[in-house]
């Protein structure tokens, strides 16, 4: 469906975005981006998904259990931890000010 | 794929556009305080939209195959949910550690599945998911030693001679089983390759091992950094490898991203990020041989206090200490108390202060501190020179004006706090021990320098007695 060529394509573009989207980000939010990132790749999902949907055997069938547990973790987990960190920043925010 | 009827596989291929755009957008507004929030919210749409598409090509699936997925998914969300939600701010960077390595290690079960059931997609798809899975477990494996070492599970750094000839050993092997595998496949053997195909992994997760057990934990947060990139990267190629538009978006980026912002990190260590890999740096106890001479001089708390409640300026210079001693809130309710005094606060944080970059900020966002109270490595290193005190909390390797000075020191080069150009400088510290890097620190021992040995967090709440005594 997605042929050799476009595909490179597809890298290429999504690379120079992944790039651009960080390259001017305050320090103070690295380490929820870090995490934000993490969470992000945890599209991994959907391919564990079908990976599994079309196992076959035992063998692949535990793999692919694996896969998906694996996957899930890095999804929820990345989503959970970021927010947290990230509601911090606005609350921080919003008490803007010492008396 | 299971074949299924087109307006489903058109709708699956627009939602998955649709889900990358939204990651896209996302991560942009995550770049920002203001709209960061939303920004995981908009992400995290874009995820349940695949997910829930992806049930959608399912059609032709078996019931188990389908029942298996949806347990698995309760499974592994679940456990990721609560350790999510009970883990301390301080231990993000393991947690992150983890998440990651789990999808390093899910991208190499795709690839596994790939590789056992020998693709019918020819010899690039072939190779696209054999290097997808190396990279995946290398991060898989690799990950899960990072998170051992900061979680305090692993405290040793595993060193010996020729280590670099051994890793390299490993990838040889590792590379040749990996061309065994493909072109095995490829000539049609795919059961014949099976014992291959298991002994490459296994290869793949013992170099991801190997290459992580020698590095020191004061590099860890490169390295998770790192990992987090080939995560991104290795997600990528499996989904060149499952024609999955949404997979190849959202894991190159990641894998761009991710790998600007460990150069980033090494950049702030003045260090390339062949030198974090390679040298042995951050833990090795000789390293300190550099020579400090002189003796660290004690001081009390309520002598401090006076000091600092008398200051016009204190410059709060925090590091993995107050993380460990959780004393954020108690640095926050100090310096309330300084400001109520008429003192002018200010936070410095150093680029890699604490295990992540940004790890500091995370911290003080919580305790409450207000953003405009802290000052990057540029902004406030001018102004140590007109600051009483500069407060050392937990730091150490950041105020080491060795970095500058002391072309023997591990650390030279290093762009650090000028700390020691304050008129006074307060160390909280555990003890009299080298840090967490293991190399001796010369503001240490400065005439201005005096140490206030002890817990952060029960050095500051005396801090805070001592202030409020002095009226």
């Amino acid at each position: 469906m997605i042929d050799g060529v476009i595909a490179l394509y597809i890298f290429m573009l999504a690379a120079f975005t992944g790039y651009e989207v960080i390259s001017r980000v305050p320090v103070i939010l690295h380490t929820p981006l870090m995490s934000g990132s993490n969470f992000v790749h945890g599209i991994v999902l959907v391919g564990a998904m079908v990976a599994l949907g079309q196992a076959d055997t035992t063998l692949l069938r535990v793999i692919g259990v694996v896969g998906v547990i694996l996957a899930a973790g890095n999804a929820v987990g990345g989503y959970v931890v970021t927010e947290r960190m990230l509601k911090m920043f606005v609350s921080a925010g919003r008490k803007k000010g010492p008396r | 794929m299971m074949p299924s009827p087109p307006t489903i596989q058109t709708v699956t291929q627009l939602s998955y556009l649709v889900a990358a755009a939204l990651f896209i957008l996302g991560l942009k507004r995550m770049s920002s305080p203001v709209t960061a929030v939303s920004g995981v919210r908009w992400a995290g749409a874009g995820m349940v939209l695949a997910t829930l598409v992806t049930f959608l090509a399912f059609t032709g699936a078996s019931p188990l195959n389908v029942a298996l997925v949806i347990g698995a998914i309760a499974i592994g969300g679940t456990v990721a949910w609560i350790s999510g939600k009970r883990v301390a701010m301080t231990d993000m960077p393991q947690m992150i550690a983890l998440y990651n390595g789990m999808g390093g290690g899910a991208a190499a079960a795709i690839a596994a599945v790939e590789l056992f059931r020998g693709s019918e997609h020819g010899i690039v798809h072939l190779v696209i998911a054999a290097v997808g899975g190396f990279i995946g477990s290398v991060s898989f494996s690799g990950s899960l030693i990072a998170f051992a070492k900061l979680q305090g599970l692993i405290t040793k750094s595993v060193r010996f001679g020729g280590q670099k000839f051994v890793n390299l050993a490993i990838l040889l092997v590792t590379a040749g089983l990996g061309f065994l595998v493909v072109s095995g496949m490829d000539s049609g053997l795919p059961l014949a390759g099976l014992p291959a195909v298991s002994l490459f992994f296994a290869f793949s997760l013992l170099l991801g091992i190997a290459m992580t057990l020698p590095i020191g934990g004061a590099d860890m947060p490169v390295v998770i950094s790192l990992y987090n990139a080939l995560t991104g990267l290795a997600v990528g190629f499996e989904g060149f490898v499952l024609d999955n538009a949404a997979m190849i978006i959202a894991g190159t980026v990641v894998g761009a991203a991710g790998t600007l912002l460990t150069q980033l990190m090494a950049k702030a260590m003045n260090r390339s990020l062949g030198n974090v890999l390679f040298s042995n740096f951050g833990e090795s106890s000789s390293a300190g041989g550099a020579g400090v001479t002189g003796s660290q001089k004690a001081i009390e708390a309520s002598d401090a206090g006076v000091m600092m409640a008398y200051s016009q300026k204190i410059i709060i210079v925090p590091g993995y200490g107050l993380a460990v001693a959780q004393a954020q809130h108690k640095v926050w309710e100090l310096t309330q108390l300084l400001i109520d005094h008429g003192v002018k606060v200010r936070f410095a944080i150093h680029p890699v202060a604490g295990r992540m970059p940004g790890h500091m900020n995370v911290l003080l966002a919580e305790a409450g501190v207000p953003y405009d109270l802290i000052s990057d490595l540029d902004e406030i290193n001018a102004e140590f020179e007109t600051a009483d005190v500069a407060l050392i909390i937990g730091a150490n390797d950041v105020v080491n004006p060795d970095a500058r000075a002391n072309r023997a020191s591990p650390i030279f080069g290093m762009p650090i706090l000028n700390a020691d150009k304050a008129k006074n400088v307060v160390v909280i510290k555990r003890g009299q021990g080298q840090g967490f890097s293991g190399i001796d620190n010369a503001l240490f021992v400065l005439d201005q320098t005096r140490m206030l040995y002890g817990d952060a967090q029960a050095a500051v709440s005396q801090l805070i007695q001592a202030v409020k005594a002095a009226g």
